[in-house]
């Protein structure tokens, strides 16, 4: 580009408005694979962030539900610890009492990174109704005292200028630098107190607008100063002490209350702080709810619902929950991975368009284009549906695209009641079965869900051994859970006829309460004492289920009305299950809702960069995708990239490596590729590019962490992996 | 009755005033005021107090500055983390100048180092034409010595450098042996406050009766609460702190007309075992002051447990292995490791025996540094199924080095084998593995 001016300089081109517009792409533009039409890729984009809105909404009003409880005494807290500030009546005990700073010591469990949004939402609702002057610190800003005093400074008085911009602007007209920290300013806790009382007084005197305000908040005219100490254990010991050791000198003047966000146990803080510093302090202990509950709640929420169309299958869910469990108890990395996978099957599975609500579905499904159509009738579950079909209906299903909408039509539908029976009979088969020792099905209802998602339930040996321990429930236990159950199935319009039969079931058994009445001495009560008497000596589980199951194989021939029918409630329970929990895979068209890519998913979620980087120095076909690298075995080929050749090479030396002999190595191999021969004197002279090749080769193996320099031997260096000689 | 401190620089009023404040420091007190001299006189350059926390080091020179009107400044090194903010503290301090809105938070003037001090300081002094001794106080003295080299022995000799009528008090809770630089100082005066006994705690504590009850009573409440406690701590604040504690547990039995003043044998019963559950628990911070109140007032039906009875830590699966791993790999040797966790080994009998032996030596020893390829190796040993070594399980690694599980040794090269150490105790990994 040229410009008019003699001088010579930099100048700035504004790049033109016409070349922005064809660079800039928009996020559903990359939403195709390469073959799908851009209409259907928008609508799957759309349809995508839709419904990972929608997700995203519920997880948040989720995990805020789980958190009121323990957000709520925290502001109880806060509030009576403030309340006590202000009521400083000149008894006595109040006088005699050292004064402690009020502290919250919040156990968080281990996953730090998940703790963030507790704390957000802690100090706006605080900011909210008790305080104004909330300060939030994390450990990686505060190495030392200045700078954790420079933070509370900046946080306290750079807000003060936010809140005199709100309220009263004509209030004072001299300095308006009153909150950004001049250099000036010494960073000290003098300066935090003369603030503070100025900005108190401020507040107590005229605008009477202000002091509505403050009272309304219920925090008088004195709002304490809170400091949250996101992640103690971080935090340098040293530090810490002192902080608390000054803050005391200052309450004062200042009420301050502390939080420690806490990720291992209680004991830590005795760990760092000595009893001269703790005695400062007023430790009340608040613990948050487990983390694994947290997950069960949030897949109840998530998973575990008809709300959402988009499904997981079997191992998807094995794979996220297992980086749950294993890896990080981190609910927030388990949600990204919803939303991982949630984005790849949208974007990878064409037929996802269907993937919607019900109506949205139907109208779709109307105006299916003919590839659709034609991946439809790819799709493995369709498949099978068309061979079951009568002869000329399936010719009709392969050649006509209207037939073909018809059905996809009719067999949304269908998936969508299976899902709508599907849950309500899952919780209420791990209602009845999640009480049962040693939880054959699973202690929680994700077990059960995995199982159900794998294959046909009844056909497993857990759920044999559930059934077979039901079979010898009491009486007043199992109509607990038959009643648990009829709630649960009475949320699902489609299951009336079940729910009556358990409610006649459950009636039926009332009677037989009444009937046993009655008929008090009979000699079947006696014979049922008998045993039980019998039954309490042992504790053994093992000893009792197996006399139990004695006891059923003894009395087979004569059972009484209550045993009898409670065989004939669990035989209609069995039939609900062989109806309703059918695994997905049985249904046709189930890869719309089901993402089942779990290869993918753990991939991208548990990386392995050791692996990788192995694979493609071992075998660099696996990502160059040349055939020139095509090799068998363990040969090296010789066309591959220099650093693949080196490393080969070094695979083959001992800890120490000489530099000169790997040298030597490398420019035969190199020349051979050439297709010179190995053994003319020509190849084996080193020319100055091969040289230079092999220290680049040899540099990049040291930064992967492969090699090191060593001084134990010149021109060595030192094998820093296993293996060799 | 004669006072016991006198002096001719000050009143008797005064002086009889300062003898009330200050109960069994009767002899300290004396000798500072003579070492003060009259106002105007030129005092000892530096003085040096030590003693232990709460022997009234603070409270009496404080008092002594206060009531008698001498110009004096008070600092707490520990607030003041570098030389510039102790400078101005104060120089902010004798001018009576405090940050506020109004001046924006800034000190009265910039002081950067020593020289900057001592030169301001003679402007102010000229300034102020004050005829009478300046007192500098430095509380938790100890603090200087990891400021500037310079710092301590120029305000030991602070009169000399100013040249004017100034006196630098020190007060620590270390002798003054662990001050004395190497390149030698001037020699400040040195005075100690030792401990109260037990007879003078009882004096001070029962000084401060409840109102509503006799002197007296409050006095026996003293020495049962001294009985228990004296044994323990000795720190006066503590002490009061707990005596309000439980003085109201202690009048119970008179509100509810079960007692009589006199009957002391009664009182005593009623309130020994609380104030020995009260050294278990609220003593040691296990339990916070209010929530002992809160037991105390609903009759100690909620059984509180205090911070280190939730010692559990959930840990993800493998994050309990890899500590157990480090564990292991801390407090074995690394030459059994092929014994321990090879499969085919024959001599079972044998190894059980030396390793039951060599454990309780290494535990005295504590842990050993350990590299990370030993700990990964041991970890692939113990669990069961494969693991793929992904990045996860590095992750997981460094969190538990964030939680202060573990430690990193030495960290120069963390490309090369960096090095860890296990920081949990025995009881902590037996919990995990169960």
């Amino acid at each position: 580009m040229t410009t008019s001016s003699v001088s010579k300089g930099c100048f700035v081109f504004k790049p033109s408005s016409k070349k922005k517009k064809t660079t800039s792409l928009k996020a559903s533009d990359y939403f195709h694979d390469g073959k799908a039409d851009s209409q259907n890729s928008e609508s799957r984009f759309e349809t995508c962030q839709s419904l990972w809105q929608r997700m995203k909404a519920e997880t948040e009003r989720v995990q805020e539900d789980l958190n009121t409880k323990i957000l709520d005494s925290l502001l109880e807290f806060a509030r009576k610890s403030t309340a006590s500030f202000q009521s400083k009546t000149d008894d006595w005990a109040s006088r005699m009492r050292a004064s402690e700073i009020p502290t919250a010591a919040l156990v968080l469990g281990v996953n730090v990174p998940d703790h963030a949004m507790t704390f957000q939402s802690l100090s706006a609702l605080l900011q909210e109704s008790v305080t104004p002057y909330v300060v939030c610190l994390q450990s990686k800003e505060c190495s030392a005292l200045k700078q954790v005093l420079q933070k509370v400074l900046v946080q306290l008085m750079g807000h003060s200028v936010s809140v005199e911009d709100d309220d009263d602007e004509e209030d004072q007209p001299g300095p308006p630098p009153a909150g950004i920290p001049s250099r000036k300013m010494l960073c000290s806790m003098a300066t935090l107190c003369g603030w503070y009382t100025a900005v108190t007084q401020k507040s107590a005197s005229p605008s009477p607008g202000k002091k509505r305000l403050s009272s309304s908040k219920g925090c008088g005219q004195r709002p304490p100063v809170v400091v949250i100490f996101k992640d103690l254990e971080s935090f340098t010991p040293r530090v810490l002490q002192e902080f608390i050791v000054i803050s005391s000198r200052y309450i004062q003047q200042i009420p301050l209350i502390f939080i420690f966000g806490i990720a291992t146990s209680p004991i830590t803080i005795h760990g760092m702080l000595p009893h001269s510093v703790s005695s400062l302090l007023c430790i009340q202990l608040f613990q948050s709810l487990s983390c694994t509950q947290h997950l069960a709640t949030v897949i109840d929420k998530l998973v575990l619902t008809t709300t959402f169309p988009f499904k997981l299958s079997g191992k998807v869910l094995q794979v996220l929950i297992s980086i749950f469990l294993y890896h990080d108890f981190s609910v927030r990395n388990f949600i990204k991975g919803l939303q991982l996978s949630l984005l790849d099957h949208f974007y990878s599975q064409p037929l996802s368009v269907l993937c919607c609500d019900k109506q949205e579905a139907r109208s779709r499904a109307k105006e299916l284009s003919h590839e659709d159509c034609e991946n439809i009738r790819q799709l493995p579950s369709f498949m099978r549906y068309v061979e079951k079909q009568e002869p000329e209906i399936q010719v009709q299903l392969l050649t006509s695209d209207q037939r073909v909408k018809d059905v996809t039509q009719s067999l949304l539908k269908e998936l969508h009641a299976y899902h709508k029976n599907y849950y309500p009979v899952l919780r209420c088969l791990h209602a009845l079965t999640s009480s049962l020792p040693k939880y054959p099905l699973g202690k929680q209802i994700r077990e059960l869900h995995g199982i159900c998602l794998e294959k046909n339930v009844w056909e497993t040996e857990e759920y044999e051994s559930a059934f077979q321990l039901l079979r010898m429930l009491a009486k007043d236990e199992l109509v607990a859970a038959l009643r648990t159950c009829t709630e649960i199935l009475k949320c699902a319009k489609k299951l009336g006829d079940a729910v009556e039969k358990l409610e006649e079931f459950i009636e039926r058994f009332e009677l037989l309460d009444r009937c046993s009445a009655v008929v008090e001495t009979g000699q079947e009560g006696e014979e049922e004492l008998l045993p039980q008497k019998g039954l309490q000596k042992k504790t053994d589980l093992f000893q009792l289920q197996k006399s139990l199951l004695e006891r059923e194989s003894r009395r087979t021939k004569k059972l009484s009305k209550f045993e009898l029918l409670r065989l004939a409630v669990l035989d209609c329970i069995d039939s609900i299950v062989k109806k309703h929990l059918l695994p997905p895979e049985s249904q046709p068209l189930h890869e719309v809702f089901y993402y089942s890519s779990a290869g993918t998913l753990r991939r991208h979620l548990n990386a392995a960069p050791r692996t990788a980087i192995q694979t493609a120095l071992n075998n660099p076909y696996c990502y160059l995708q040349s055939e020139a690298l095509k090799s068998e075995g363990g040969a090296i080929s010789n066309a591959a990239p220099d650093i693949c050749i080196v490393y080969k090479l070094h695979l083959e030396c001992g800890r120490l490596i000489n530099l000169y002999d790997w040298l030597e190595a490398y420019a035969t191999v190199v020349a051979a590729a050439e297709g010179k021969d190995p053994d003319s004197t020509a190849a084996a002279q080193l020319d100055d590019v091969k040289h230079a090749r092999f220290i680049r080769a040899v540099s990049e193996l040291e930064f992967l962490g492969f090699i090191k320099p060593t001084k134990q031997k010149t021109d060595h260096v030192a094998r820093l992996t296993w293996g060799g000689c | 009755m004669p006072a016991l401190i006198q002096h001719p620089g000050f009143s008797e009023l005064e002086l009889r005033c300062v003898e009330e404040k200050l109960v069994c420091r009767e002899s300290q007190v004396s000798m500072l005021l003579s070492i003060f001299g009259e106002p105007q006189q030129y005092s000892y350059p530096s003085v040096f107090i030590y003693g232990h926390a709460a022997t009234g080091k603070s409270f009496v020179t404080q008092t002594l500055l206060r009531e008698h009107q001498l110009p004096h400044a008070l600092l707490n090194c520990v607030e003041c983390s570098t030389s510039r903010l102790l400078f101005e503290h104060i120089l902010n301090q004798l001018c009576a100048h405090s940050p506020s809105p109004d001046n924006e938070f800034s000190s009265h003037t910039r002081c950067d180092s020593f020289n900057d001090f001592i030169r301001l300081y003679r402007q102010l002094a000229d300034l102020q034409q004050q005829k009478s001794t300046t007192y500098i106080v430095l509380d938790r003295a100890e603090a200087l010595r990891d400021m500037d080299a310079n710092l301590l022995s120029g305000f030991l000799r602070l009169q000399e450098l100013v040249g004017g009528n100034v006196t630098v008090i020190f007060l620590s809770e270390i002798v003054w042996d662990k001050f004395r630089l190497n390149t030698g100082c001037f020699e400040p005066l040195i005075i100690c406050f030792p401990d109260y006994s037990k007879a003078e705690l009882q004096q001070i504590l029962s000084l401060d009766h409840h109102p509503d009850y006799s002197a007296d009573l409050y006095a026996s409440y003293i020495n049962i609460l001294l009985g228990v406690f004296y044994s323990v701590c000795r720190d006066l604040k503590e002490l009061r702190h707990l005596a309000a504690l439980n003085f109201t547990k202690f009048c119970e039995p008179l509100v509810k007309g079960e007692a009589k003043e006199s009957d002391t044998h009664r009182l005593w019963r009623n309130i020994e075992p609380h104030l020995k559950k009260a050294m278990q628990t609220v003593y040691l911070r296990e339990i916070s002051r209010s929530q002992w109140e809160e037991m105390q007032r609903k009759e100690g039906e909620l059984h509180l447990k205090g911070l280190s009875a939730h010692a559990h830590v959930e840990l993800p699966y493998y994050s309990k292995f890899l500590l157990i791993a480090a564990y292991l790999a801390s407090f074995n040797p690394a030459r059994a490791d092929k014994r321990f966790f090879l499969k085919h080994h024959g001599k079972i009998k044998k190894t059980n025996f030396l390793k039951k032996h060599e454990k309780t030596s290494n535990h005295l020893l504590g842990p050993k540094p350990f590299p990370l390829d030993r700990l990964l190796a041991i970890f692939y040993s113990i669990v069961d199924s494969r693991v793929a070594p992904t990045a996860n399980i590095f992750s997981q690694i460094s969190s538990l080095v964030v939680l202060q599980l573990l430690a990193l040794v030495g960290h120069d090269d963390q490309l090369n084998s960096p090095k860890y150490k296990c920081a949990v105790s025995f009881d902590f990994i037996r919990a995990i593995a169960r």
